[in-house]
């Protein structure tokens, strides 16, 4: 019974710290609202874990905590429009398509890797499924709100659904290579996605009817089939995995078929080449600042990828798919500026308003502006700056990260019996991209 | 006599094509006038440049430009020193995960004689992509096993590995670690205490052989083939540098004392954990080559920013400190790990260091490659600001003498992909 109540206390200790909205005035700093400008030596109230005021002079009453910024610079909170952090599981690589599996029921607040993120001025990220599956999982948009020891609390409540999908190399050698089942190939790869589509939409045809009263036999429910279905409808935004031009072409067509219009390309390495395809069809891509060459469907590709898409008018976003990246995602974007000279505000954009629109939250976070969430990071130099040192992280009004105050070691569970520290292999020589955790696990047991 | 007439046409258009395509280095005397010169060495000085026969001939002010001379204005511009990443594997493997284009890991725990200048490719596309970054000479090193092979020193310039090196080779060997491995390491801490004790009781065992074959061979006594000792044998005699990759900081104080014992002219490469040990390192005197600086913290324990930090740490500390990628296609971001170890704590000056006269002095090429001095090989770059910067523009580089053009795959790409013709 004591336990029960404590147990009680906990959760609703714990509920109350993630329902924690703060009341913050920022003084005094360059802001890099990101869609209005940038306004020097100003001020950003917060009222509730809501930007209340962007201004100079500002004033605030007794409950409010000033921070002083002269000097320092302030933008919104970074999004991560791909990231594997706070999950414990990425990958149920056992079918080609598991539409009806979702990493929101394996989220880790406990994942020093969000802490590591705050730490690098990002405040929200795209907890993405693995590309081991042509049709992975669902996928979670989380806010860091690290300090919560339960999973409920990272959800950022009200985002879209999404979900993974991953052409190419990972879902042919997982089923391909690894269990001789089709996809083996590219063409094999479209056929599992248009198979899924054709009978998600006799799925939907079926409940019509019933529903109806046209049959009076109710069709079976299938939550797969009817996660698909949800895709068509609209209701669901498909972040694909993808590398080369062809297989962006071929989703791109393969949507148009199904008439589903909410589509973003994650990865995308070759999407400079297919870059007015995109535009005119309106999707977004989300890419590496630099990366290339660790799998041969990357060899083909530039760091220029970035500043192409963005001069032909594609939605664009850096992310990191890395526990190491995500760290510094204010540099992976001002790469864009040595590698096609990008503007500030175009090279900002891609860690902020842009992942923003690809995600569905745009109304709510991406750019400093009255009436949306306070998550905001405050920089020592302009964040695009290689001196650039992140001093403070807020979500939601609420300090999340602290350079002067932290304490070294942020790890929420320590294991009393540990003796032998757990020494990380540095992440040198990524022959992956980090999609597929927990899918080489499942090979080497063969 | 028409087929003759195509067949030049053909010849021709071919010519002219390639023409078109290729841009070739070239070789030959340049001016560089009116840069801010980061000599490294010797202070910022502005002035200029003279590149003739492969070396830098001459810096200072008001330099005369030779008949042959193309004078390059490089006024409001900055030249530094060709960046230096003693730890990649440039030229050694061009797609990771494609097992075949992996020429960095033979078989075997015991294969000093392995060398990568034997199997460093020159037209690997990562090379132009890495050096128009600034980055013109690397270490490219073998990886795996305990003695891993031979490292060679190579300038990212050159159509045969011979015309690439650089002048430093030195054996790669893996201290053995005594850390659990990562998440998937389930072994108790018996065993893997159990397991390190293995490992260094076998390098002990082989370093008895290599001694003992050292002293056979002096007395002409050696008479079987044995390549393994053979290739040890020079770093028993102290002719050859041992580049020992050690990262936790338990394993580097070992480590040390090993050096010690066995009186081997090392360096100590990784060093992820230095920050732990720095005064140790520091009063040993062995030299450090450590990165990548862009990389997780060696633990979950450790600050958010142990990597970025460690550099400055072990160098405030009395370390020689040289700071590399650790990496194979963005070795082109060796400033980038430099940038970040200068703001956290190292300084611009010092960082730079590290990526130039340090790294050329741990190597022993300080007289060729690491500053901007007369009589050094003209390695250098001309940039619009401080290469630390991302933004900042290369403008011009040379390699040993040589005008490189700036292009790369990615350049190329982005010149024929940017405004695609035809478009939709």
């Amino acid at each position: 019974m004591k336990i029960n109540i404590f147990i009680f206390l906990l959760l609703v200790g714990t509920v109350l710290t993630a329902q924690d909205k703060g009341n913050i005035l920022i003084k005094n700093g360059t802001v890099l609202t990101v869609t209005k400008g940038t306004l020097q030596n100003t001020d950003v109230l917060v009222i509730d874990g809501k930007i209340s005021k962007i201004g100079k002079g500002l004033k605030a009453g007794n409950d409010v905590k000033v921070i002083d910024a002269t000097d320092q610079f302030v933008m919104p909170g970074i999004i991560d429009a791909h990231s594997h952090i706070a999950l414990d599981a990425i990958n149920e690589a056992t079918d080609p398509s598991t539409a009806h599996v979702w990493v929101g029921d394996a989220l880790d607040p406990l994942d020093v890797g969000i802490y590591r993120a705050l730490a690098g001025g990002v405040t929200a990220s795209h907890a993405m499924h693995g590309s081991a599956n042509v049709i992975g999982g669902q996928c979670e948009t989380i806010k860091h709100r690290y300090g919560t020891l339960d999973p409920e609390d990272l959800r950022m409540v009200g985002a879209p659904r999404t979900i993974k999908f991953a052409l190419g190399e990972n879902p042919m050698r997982v089923h391909g290579e690894g269990n001789n089942i089709v996809p083996a190939t590219r063409m094999g790869v479209e056929q599992v996605i248009r198979r899924s589509f054709t009978e998600a939409r006799q799925y939907i045809k079926d409940w019509d009817e019933y529903n109806s009263g046209k049959t009076k036999v109710p069709p079976k429910y299938d939550l797969k089939t009817e996660t698909v279905a949800d895709i068509l409808k609209g209701d669901i935004i498909i972040h694909c995995h993808s590398y080369r031009a062809d297989e962006i072409l071929m989703l791109m067509n393969v949507c148009k078929d199904f008439g589903v219009k909410k589509l973003c390309f994650q990865h995308t390495n070759e999407g400079f080449k297919v870059a007015p395809e995109l535009a005119a069809f309106g999707a977004g891509a989300s890419v590496f600042a630099d990366w290339w060459a660790y799998k041969f469907e990357v060899y083909y590709s530039t760091a220029y990828n970035a500043a192409i898409l963005t001069k032909n008018g594609v939605t664009t976003s850096i992310n990191s798919d890395s526990g190491e990246l995500i760290r510094h995602l204010y540099h992976e974007a001002a790469k864009t500026q040595r590698y096609g000279g990008l503007s500030d505000e175009e090279a900002l954009s891609l860690i902020t308003i842009n992942p923003a629109k690809q995600l569905g939250i745009d109304s709510r976070v991406g750019s400093l502006e009255v009436g949306k969430e306070a998550d905001i990071a405050i920089f020592s130099h302009h964040p695009l700056s290689i001196y650039a040192i992140p001093q403070l992280t807020i979500v939601d009004g609420i300090i999340r990260f602290d350079l002067k105050n932290d304490k070294k070691d942020m790890r929420l569970d320590i294991d009393p019996e540990e003796k032998i520290t757990i020494f990380y292999e540095q992440n040198r020589h990524h022959e992956n991209d980090g999609c597929m955790r927990d899918a080489f696990e499942l090979f080497e047991k063969k | 006599m028409n087929k003759y007439i195509n067949l030049v046409i053909a010849i021709f258009l071919g010519f002219s094509i390639q023409a078109q395509q290729v841009t070739k280095s070239v070789f030959g005397t340049f001016l560089l006038k009116g840069a801010t010169i980061h000599t490294v060495t010797k202070g910022n000085i502005v002035g200029d440049v003279l590149i003739e026969n492969g070396k830098i001939k001459n810096v200072g002010s008001n330099i005369s430009a030779p008949a042959a001379a193309t004078v390059i204005d490089c006024a409001g511009k900055h030249i530094y020193p060709g960046l230096i990443d003693a730890g990649t594997k440039v030229g050694l493997s061009e797609v990771s995960s494609v097992s075949l284009t992996n020429d960095f890991s033979e078989i075997g725990n015991l294969t000093p004689q392995v060398q990568a200048l034997t199997a460093v490719n020159p037209n690997s596309a990562i090379i132009p992509v890495t050096r128009v970054n600034g980055v013109t000479t690397v270490i490219a090193a073998p990886s795996g096993g305990l003695f891993c092979g031979t490292a060679a020193l190579i300038s990212l310039i050159g159509y045969t590995p011979d015309q690439m090196y650089a002048g430093f080779k030195g054996i790669v060997m893996n201290y053995p670690s005594s850390g659990r491995r990562g998440r998937f390491d389930r072994r108790t801490d018996e065993d893997i205490k159990k397991d390190a004790d293995k490992a260094l009781k076998n390098l002990n065992d082989i370093w008895e052989k290599a001694i003992e074959y050292t002293k056979m061979n002096s007395t002409k006594a050696v008479t079987t083939f044995n390549p393994e000792m053979a290739a040890l044998m020079p770093v028993v005699e102290g002719k050859m540098t041992l580049m020992i990759e050690v990262n936790g900081k338990d394993d580097i104080k070992a480590a040390l004392a090993w050096i010690k014992e066995k009186k081997v002219k090392a360096i100590l490469t990784g060093v992820t954990e230095g920050y732990k040990v720095a005064k140790e390192i520091a009063e040993s005197g062995v030299p450090v080559i450590t990165g990548p600086i862009l990389s997780v913290p060696s633990s979950s324990a450790a600050a958010y920013d142990a990597s970025y930090t460690n550099p400055g740490i072990m160098q405030k500390a009395g370390v020689k400190v040289s700071i590399r990628t650790d990496d194979t296609e963005n070795v082109r971001n060796l400033p980038f790990n430099a940038g970040f170890a200068a703001a956290y704590g190292m300084g611009t000056e010092e960082a730079l260091k590290a990526v130039t006269i340090n790294t050329a002095e741990i190597l022993g090429v300080s007289d060729k490659y690491g500053s901007i001095e007369t009589g050094k090989m003209a390695s250098l770059f001309v940039s619009d600001g401080d290469p630390f910067e991302t933004k900042t523009q290369i403008s011009h580089l040379f390699i040993n003498g040589w005008n490189v053009p700036m292009e790369s795959r990615h350049t190329l790409l982005y010149n024929e992909f940017l405004k695609r013709s035809p478009g939709l």
